[in-house]
């Protein structure tokens, strides 16, 4: 199993998200944004958090343009499984590899804490060791995280099993920390080979740091 | 030739700095203000002086790069 982590000029999860692999048994490497491909023998390839290129324009908006991005689309255009975390999430957004995008919570605060998600749809590679309804504790630290999609494009998320997690309380129950449209906190394409979320489970992946409900999560992509 | 774009978050996208600046206004005694937008406007140092050149590349910027069309809008000015 390979692991290729996307490092820009302002990421700054790569290594956690390395660790996070690793102990998974992952083999990892981290590519620099000007390679022109990714590793042959790569099994998932994981946009990581951060703030590349300073969040400049918009979060997401000049990494789109890196040359490693067409290497990207191609590599997910032929079915290969890419996760964007956080700014990688937002960065794929952009790139038009997911639906919707991130604009500024609606409290204009950056919120960086605990929060509970609940699993919408599990029958795909990244939960599927996890049930529908199912609550997980990730930690979440962002400024635009607040995901808009018109009312159709909603409708189409609905229809394809496209929304992977919204955010809750401990019960299950909708809590919208940041504003997004129908508390979405993470979603798929519909060919269901590329993910992306805000909330960081490469963050909770051992109890002493508060939670390890990412371990099954990115466990997920372990039997790809 | 300069091209000013004018980038807001489209009708119907709540603009939550919109609504802060306009909660702000209120609390200083500003009544008369019915709705408040906060956008961004770049300012672009064209070398062309041909408008039809001018907007049809500053168009072509603004889908590609400068807006992001899912939730913004843009207006270009040439001057």
């Amino acid at each position: 199993m390979k692991v290729s982590i996307l490092q820009f000029p302002g990421t700054n999860c790569e290594y956690d998200t390395q660790h996070a692999f690793e102990d998974l048994g992952a083999t990892t490497e981290i590519i620099w944004h000007k390679a022109k491909s990714i590793p042959e023998d790569t099994n998932l390839l994981v946009v990581a958090g951060g703030f590349s290129y300073g969040d400049y324009l918009r979060s997401g908006a000049i990494a789109k343009f890196s040359p490693v991005m067409k290497a990207v689309k191609n590599y997910a255009d032929n079915g290969g499984k890419v996760l964007g975390i956080c700014n990688g999430f937002q960065v794929l957004t952009e790139a038009g590899l997911l639906p919707g995008a991130l604009k500024r919570n609606d409290g204009l605060h950056f919120i960086s804490k605990h929060h509970n998600l609940k699993v919408i749809n599990n029958d795909n590679i990244f939960l599927e060791k996890l049930s529908n309804g199912d609550v997980v504790n990730i930690p979440i630290a962002h400024h635009d995280g607040n995901y808009f999609i018109d009312t159709d494009g909603l409708t189409e998320l609905e229809q394809n099993n496209q929304i992977l997690l919204k955010y809750t309380d401990a019960n299950g129950k909708t809590l919208n920390p940041n504003g997004s449209v129908d508390s979405i906190a993470g979603v798929c394409n519909k060919e269901k080979n590329v993910f992306g979320l805000m909330p960081h489970p490469e963050r909770a992946m051992e109890l002493l740091l508060g939670s390890d409900d990412g371990v099954k999560m990115l466990q997920g992509f372990m039997e790809a | 030739m300069k091209a000013i774009v004018n980038i807001s978050l489209k009708a119907g996208v709540l603009d939550s700095q919109g609504k802060a600046v306009h909660h702000a206004l209120d609390s200083l005694h500003f009544s008369g203000v019915d709705d408040v937008r906060v956008g961004k406007q770049i300012i672009l140092q064209l070398s062309t002086e041909d408008k039809t050149e001018a907007m049809n590349d500053v168009t072509k910027m603004c889908e590609d790069l400068l807006a992001n069309t899912v939730i913004e809008d843009y207006t270009i000015e040439l001057v």
